[in-house]
C-alpha cells in the first residue's frame, strides 16, 4: 500500500475493515471446503457444524456493515479510500451468499447420505475444487489489491459454467433412466446450481476488486458458458441444446 | 485601449467602456491636484531653506587678521614675577593696540588710532590672555597671531557692507576700508571656519557670540521635559487605554486631554509664570522651569500618540497572553507595551521636536535674559536656541543678521534629525508581529 | 450516559481453524471507552451580552480525556460557551454569565476562584495562530515563567522541550529555538500555540476553530496531534467544519440559536441523530 494517512486512526479503521473482510473470506472459504468434503464423505457431523458456523458469517457481515457505515459517516473517505469501503460492503454481501450456498449444500448432504454413488460425484468435486481455488485467489487479489489476478479469476468462471451445463445434462439423463433417482438427482441439481452460483458470486467479488483498484468496472462482459437455461432432454434419452442457445 | 478590442462586446461591456474615459480623466485630474499640492509645499520649503541658508551660511566663517604680536613684558608683567593674578589682569588690549600701531606706523591722530583699533575685536585681548596664562614663557616674544577681526571688518569682507554706500551711512569708514585692503593684499586676512560660533556663549560683540550656551540650555530643558513628560505620559496612556473603565469620567478625561493639546503655548508660559515662578519661587530663567512648562505642553501629545499605539496592538496578542493566565498588568507590560513602544517613541520624538522649537512660553518665564555663561545644571539661568534667535533678531549689529539665520539653520537641522529619527524608527519597528 | 456503541453480538472471529487464511488476520479491537469522569459540567448556563441573551440554559457534560466538539451555524453560541469555561468572557464588557459551571466539583464563576489560576488549568488555542513576537523558546517558556513552574533554567528547558515534543514541533524547530515564533508557517505557528498552552500543564484545552486558518495538510497534522494528546488532556473543540468534528471527536454537541439542541457520541450524531434540526444541519439542509 502507499503511504499512511496523516491521521493514524484513519489507517487503523481502514485496516480493521480489511481484516474483517479477510476473516470473513477465510471463513467462507473453509465453509465451502467443508461442505464439499461433507458431501463427498457423507459426513453428517461436519454438515451440522457447517450449518452452525453460518451464523458467524452473518455476524461478520453485520460487523462489516457497521464499520463501513462508521467510516463513511465519520471519515468521509474519497478516491481509493471510498472505493475500498464500497468494495468491502459489496464483497461482504457476496461472501455471505457464498456461505449461504455452502450451508444449503450441507443441508442437502444430510438428505443424500444413503443415495447411490452416481458418476456425477467426480464432476461435482471438480466443480467444487475450481470454485474453492477461485475463492482463495480472489481473496488474495483483494488483500493484495491485485486487479490482474482478479481478472484471471473472473475468466475461470467459464469453466464452472461449462461443468454445470454438463452436470445438468448428465443428471437429467440419470433421472430419465430410473425414476427412483429423481429425488436424489434433484438435490444434486440444486447442489450443482449452488456451486455454479458460488462461482458467480466470486466473479462479482473479482469485479469489485477490479473496481476498487482501478476505479471502473471491467469492460468486457464476463464470459458465460451456462447452457442450462436452454437445455432440454428429449424422450429418446438424448440431451441436446435448443436452437438459440449459445 | 486596444486591449479592449479583444473582449467580446456585450451590453455591460459597452456601458463600462462608455464611462471609462471619464473615469481615467478624473483619475488623472486627481493625481495632478495631488502633485500640485506637493509641489507647492516643496516649493515653499525650498524657498524657506534657501532664504535662510543664503543669509546664514556666511556665519560659519569668521574673518581673522594676521598680525605680529609683541608680548611686551612691560605691559603684561612689569614686576617679572609671573604671578597669576598679575598676568590675569594685564592690559592685553594694550598689547593688541601696540601691535596694530607697529603694523601701521603712519597712523598718528587720535581719531585715526581709534579707528585702527576698531579693526580688531575686543575679544582678541581675551584670546591673548588665555595664551599667556597657559604659557607664560611667551612673554617677551613676538608671535604671528591670527586675531579675530571686528564685526564691521567681518561684514565688509563677507560683502554684507557695500563699499558703494555713503561713508556716513555705513559703520566702517574709508580709512578702515583702506587698511583692510592693505592687509588683504598682504595676505593677512583669512576666513577660517567659525568654531567660536559653536563653542562660545552669547556676547554683545557679534564676532564673539556663539550658540553653545543656547545649545546647552536647550539640552537641559529638553532633558527635564523628557524626564517628566515621557514616564507620566506613557503611564497615563496605559491607564486610560487599558485600565480605565469606559465610563463618563473616562470620556471627560479624554476630551480634556485632546483640548489640552490645542491650547496655545503662551498660555502654558503664563501658567509657568504664575505658578512655578511666583508661587513655588523656582529659579527664574532656569531649564527646570522651562522643562516643566514644556513638559506640560508635550504631555497631551505623548498621551494621544501612546493611546493610538496601544490601541493598534492586535487583540489576539492580548487574548493569547490572558488565555495563558497572565494578569492584566502582565499582559500590558510584557506584551502590549513592547509592541506599542515604537509608536510611543515616534509620538514622543515628534512632541519633543515641537518643544525644542517653542519660544513663547519660555519668554514668559524669563528665558529672554542675556545669558553669557554656559549653564552648568538645570537650575542655572539659561537660554534656548529659539529664544537666542529671537534675541539676536532684535540686535542692531549687522553681523547678528547672519548669525540669526545660522542659528535657525542649526535649529532646523536638529528638527530634521529628530523627525528623521522618528520616521526611521517607525519604519524599522512597524509590523513586527 | 454516553456509553460507546458496542458491536452487536460477541466479538468477531479472530482466526479460522484449519485452513491457512489469506492473511493471518487479527481483528483490531474497537478502542476501549473506559470509565469516564466528567471534567466540566454545565448546568443551566446562560450568557447575556449587554442585556441580549446569547446562551439559553445549557446543560452539558464534558468527559475527561476525551475530545468533545461543539458544532452549529454561525452565531449559535458555541464559541460563547467555550469562552465561559476559562472565563475569557470576563474581558468583554457587559457580559454576564449565569448558571452553574463546575470543574472537578468547584464553581468556576465563584469569587473564590482566581481567574489567573483557572486559566493556567484551562488552556486555550485560538482561531488565528497568535504566537508572541518573541523567540520560539520564549513563547513556550512564557507561561511557565509567569506561573513560576520552573525552579531553574534547566527545568525550564525541559518543560519547553517536552511541550514542543508533545506538540510534534520539536524536530522542526530544535535548531532554531531563538528565532522569532512569527517566522514559522501557519501550521507550525498553530502547533507552537498548542505547545505554549501545553507548557503550563493544563487539564483542559479549549480550541476555538484551531484549523480554520490552515491548509488541509496542516489541518491533518493538528488533528493527528489532537488524537495523540487526548490521552492526557480533556479537549473541547469548536469547529465550523462538521467533517472535522466527525473525524476528531468522540462526543459532539450541536448548538443552535443559543440553545443546545442535541448531544451524544459523535458516531450517533452523524449516523442517526435524534433531532430533526441536527440532521438538517449536518446534511446541509439548513436554510
Amino acid at each position: 500500500m502507499a503511504s499512511e494517512h496523516t491521521v493514524k486512526s484513519f489507517d487503523d479503521e481502514l485496516s480493521r475493515l480489511d481484516n474483517l473482510v479477510a476473516t470473513m473470506g477465510g471463513l467462507a472459504e473453509s465453509q465451502v471446503n467443508d461442505s464439499l468434503n461433507a458431501l463427498t464423505n457423507r459426513d453428517v457431523a461436519l454438515a451440522d457444524k457447517i450449518i452452525a458456523e453460518d451464523k458467524r458469517l452473518d455476524r461478520l457481515e453485520e460487523e462489516i456493515n457497521i464499520q463501513s457505515q462508521k467510516l463513511l459517516a465519520l471519515r468521509h473517505p474519497v478516491a481509493d479510500d471510498l472505493r475500498l469501503v464500497i468494495a468491502g460492503l459489496k464483497v461482504s454481501s457476496d461472501l455471505e451468499r457464498i456461505g449461504d450456498y455452502a450451508k444449503n449444500i450441507a443441508k442437502r448432504t444430510k438428505i443424500l447420505t444413503d443415495a447411490p454413488r452416481l458418476g456425477t460425484s467426480n464432476s461435482i468435486k471438480r466443480m467444487g475444487g475450481i470454485v474453492e481455488s477461485m475463492i482463495r485467489d480472489v481473496l488474495d487479489a483483494y488483500l493484495a489489491r491485485d486487479n490482474e489476478k482478479a481478472d484471471d479469476v473472473r475468466n475461470r468462471d467459464e469453466e464452472v459454467d461449462a461443468l454445470h451445463s454438463s452436470l445438468f445434462r448428465e443428471l437429467l439423463t440419470y433421472m430419465m433412466e430410473d425414476p427412483r433417482n429423481i429425488s436424489y438427482c434433484t438435490h444434486l441439481l440444486f447442489v450443482a446450481k449452488n456451486i455454479e452460483r458460488m462461482g458467480d458470486h466470486v466473479t462479482n467479488i473479482a469485479e469489485n476488486v477490479i473496481f476498487m483498484v482501478t476505479g471502473h468496472r471491467p469492460d468486457e462482459a464476463r464470459p458465460k458458458d451456462d447452457e442450462t437455461p436452454f437445455t432440454v432432454v428429449d424422450g429418446e434419452g438424448g440431451a441436446k441444446s435448443e436452437i438459440g442457445a449459445q | 485601449m486596444n486591449k479592449s478590442q479583444n473582449i467580446q462586446e456585450n451590453p455591460t461591456t459597452r456601458k463600462i467602456r462608455a464611462g471609462l474615459k471619464k473615469r481615467y480623466a478624473a483619475e488623472r485630474r486627481f493625481r495632478f491636484y495631488g502633485m500640485a499640492g506637493i509641489a507647492i509645499a516643496v516649493f515653499a520649503l525650498v524657498v524657506l531653506f534657501v532664504s535662510i541658508g543664503s543669509k546664514g551660511y556666511t556665519a560659519f566663517v569668521q574673518t581673522h587678521i594676521q598680525l605680529d604680536v609683541f608680548f611686551d613684558e612691560a605691559l603684561i608683567d612689569p614686576a617679572g614675577e609671573r604671578k597669576a593674578e598679575v598676568l590675569s589682569r594685564a592690559d592685553y588690549a594694550g598689547v593688541v593696540k601696540a601691535s596694530l600701531r607697529a603694523r601701521f606706523p603712519e597712523v598718528k591722530s587720535r581719531r585715526d588710532k581709534r579707528q585702527l583699533y576698531g579693526l580688531i575685536s575686543p575679544g582678541a585681548a581675551f584670546d591673548l590672555r588665555e595664551m599667556i596664562m597657559a604659557d607664560p614663557s611667551l612673554i617677551g616674544t613676538t608671535q604671528k597671531m591670527t586675531l579675530v577681526a571686528s564685526d564691521d571688518v567681518d561684514m565688509l569682507i563677507k560683502g554684507h557692507i557695500s563699499r558703494e554706500t555713503e561713508e556716513s551711512a555705513r559703520p566702517i569708514k574709508d580709512t578702515q576700508v583702506a587698511w583692510v585692503d592693505q592687509l588683504s593684499e598682504a595676505g593677512a586676512v583669512s576666513t577660517p571656519f567659525n568654531i567660536r560660533f559653536f563653542t562660545a556663549g552669547d556676547s554683545r560683540e557679534p564676532e564673539l557670540a556663539g550658540i553653545w550656551g543656547a545649545i546647552v540650555g536647550s539640552f537641559y530643558t529638553m532633558l527635564v521635559t523628557l524626564a517628566l513628560s515621557f514616564p507620566l505620559g506613557v503611564a497615563a496612556a496605559i491607564y486610560l487605554e487599558e485600565f480605565a473603565h469606559k465610563s463618563r469620567l473616562a470620556a471627560l478625561i479624554e476630551v480634556n486631554i485632546n483640548n489640552l493639546a490645542a491650547v496655545p503655548s503662551i498660555v502654558f508660559g503664563l501658567l509657568g509664570l504664575a505658578v512655578f515662578l511666583n508661587f513655588f519661587q523656582m529659579p527664574r530663567s532656569a531649564p527646570i522651569v522651562g522643562g516643566v512648562v514644556l513638559a506640560l505642553m508635550t504631555f497631551p501629545t505623548i498621551i494621544i500618540a501612546g493611546r493610538a499605539a496601544l490601541k493598534s496592538v492586535p487583540p489576539s496578542i492580548r487574548e493569547a497572553a490572558a488565555g495563558l493566565g497572565a494578569s492584566r498588568t502582565q499582559v500590558v507590560f510584557h506584551h502590549v507595551l513592547p509592541l506599542a513602544m515604537p509608536g510611543i517613541m515616534t509620538g514622543t520624538i515628534i512632541g519633543m521636536a515641537r518643544a525644542v522649537g517653542e519660544t513663547a512660553p519660555l519668554l514668559m518665564i524669563g528665558m529672554v535674559a542675556f545669558i553669557v555663561d554656559i549653564p552648568q545644571g538645570i537650575t542655572d539661568p539659561a537660554s534656548v536656541l529659539p529664544v537666542q534667535v529671537y534675541l539676536w533678531a532684535d540686535a542692531p549689529e549687522r553681523a547678528f543678521v547672519e548669525r540669526t539665520s545660522a542659528t535657525t539653520m542649526v535649529l532646523l537641522g536638529f528638527l530634521i534629525v529628530m523627525n528623521a529619527a522618528a520616521v526611521l524608527l517607525r519604519k524599522k519597528f512597524e509590523r513586527r508581529w | 450516559m454516553f456509553a460507546f456503541q458496542e458491536p452487536k453480538g460477541d466479538s468477531p472471529v479472530t482466526q479460522t481453524a484449519e485452513k491457512p487464511t489469506p492473511k493471518e488476520a487479527e481483528v483490531i479491537p474497537v478502542p476501549e471507552a473506559g470509565p469516564e469522569d466528567i471534567k466540566v459540567a454545565a448546568r443551566d448556563v446562560t450568557v447575556h451580552y449587554s442585556g441580549a441573551q446569547a446562551l439559553f440554559n445549557i446543560n452539558l457534560d464534558i468527559p475527561e480525556r476525551r475530545v468533545t466538539s461543539l458544532i452549529g451555524p454561525s452565531g449559535c453560541g458555541k464559541s460563547t460557551f467555550l469562552r465561559c469555561v476559562n472565563r475569557m468572557n470576563d474581558t468583554i464588557d457587559g457580559c454576564v454569565v449565569g448558571g452553574n459551571l463546575m470543574m472537578d466539583g468547584f464553581d468556576i464563576n465563584s469569587n473564590e476562584i482566581d481567574v489567573v489560576e483557572l486559566r493556567a488549568r484551562v488552556g486555550m488555542v485560538f482561531q488565528k495562530p497568535n504566537p508572541f513576537p518573541k523567540s520560539i523558546y520564549d513563547n513556550v517558556a512564557y507561561g511557565p515563567r509567569i506561573h513560576g513552574l520552573a525552579s531553574d533554567s534547566t527545568e525550564l528547558d525541559e518543560i519547553v522541550t517536552r511541550s514542543l515534543e508533545k506538540a510534534g514541533l520539536w524536530n522542526e524547530v530544535k535548531d532554531r529555538l531563538l528565532e522569532p515564533g512569527t517566522g514559522l508557517s501557519g501550521g507550525q505557528q498553530q502547533r507552537l500555540c498548542i505547545a505554549r498552552a501545553i507548557a503550563v500543564s493544563p487539564e483542559v484545552i479549549l480550541m476555538d476553530e484551531p484549523c480554520s486558518a490552515l491548509d488541509p495538510i496542516a489541518t491533518a497534522k493538528i488533528e493527528e496531534l489532537i488524537d495523540e494528546i487526548r490521552e492526557n488532556f480533556t479537549i473541547v473543540i469548536v469547529t465550523h467544519s462538521m467533517q472535522q468534528a466527525a473525524r476528531v471527536s468522540q462526543y459532539t454537541a450541536f448548538f443552535h440559536l443559543g440553545k443546545l439542541v442535541e448531544k451524544g457520541t459523535t458516531e450517533k450524531i452523524f449516523t442517526e441523530p435524534d433531532d430533526q434540526r441536527t440532521q438538517d444541519y449536518i446534511t446541509g439542509r439548513f436554510g
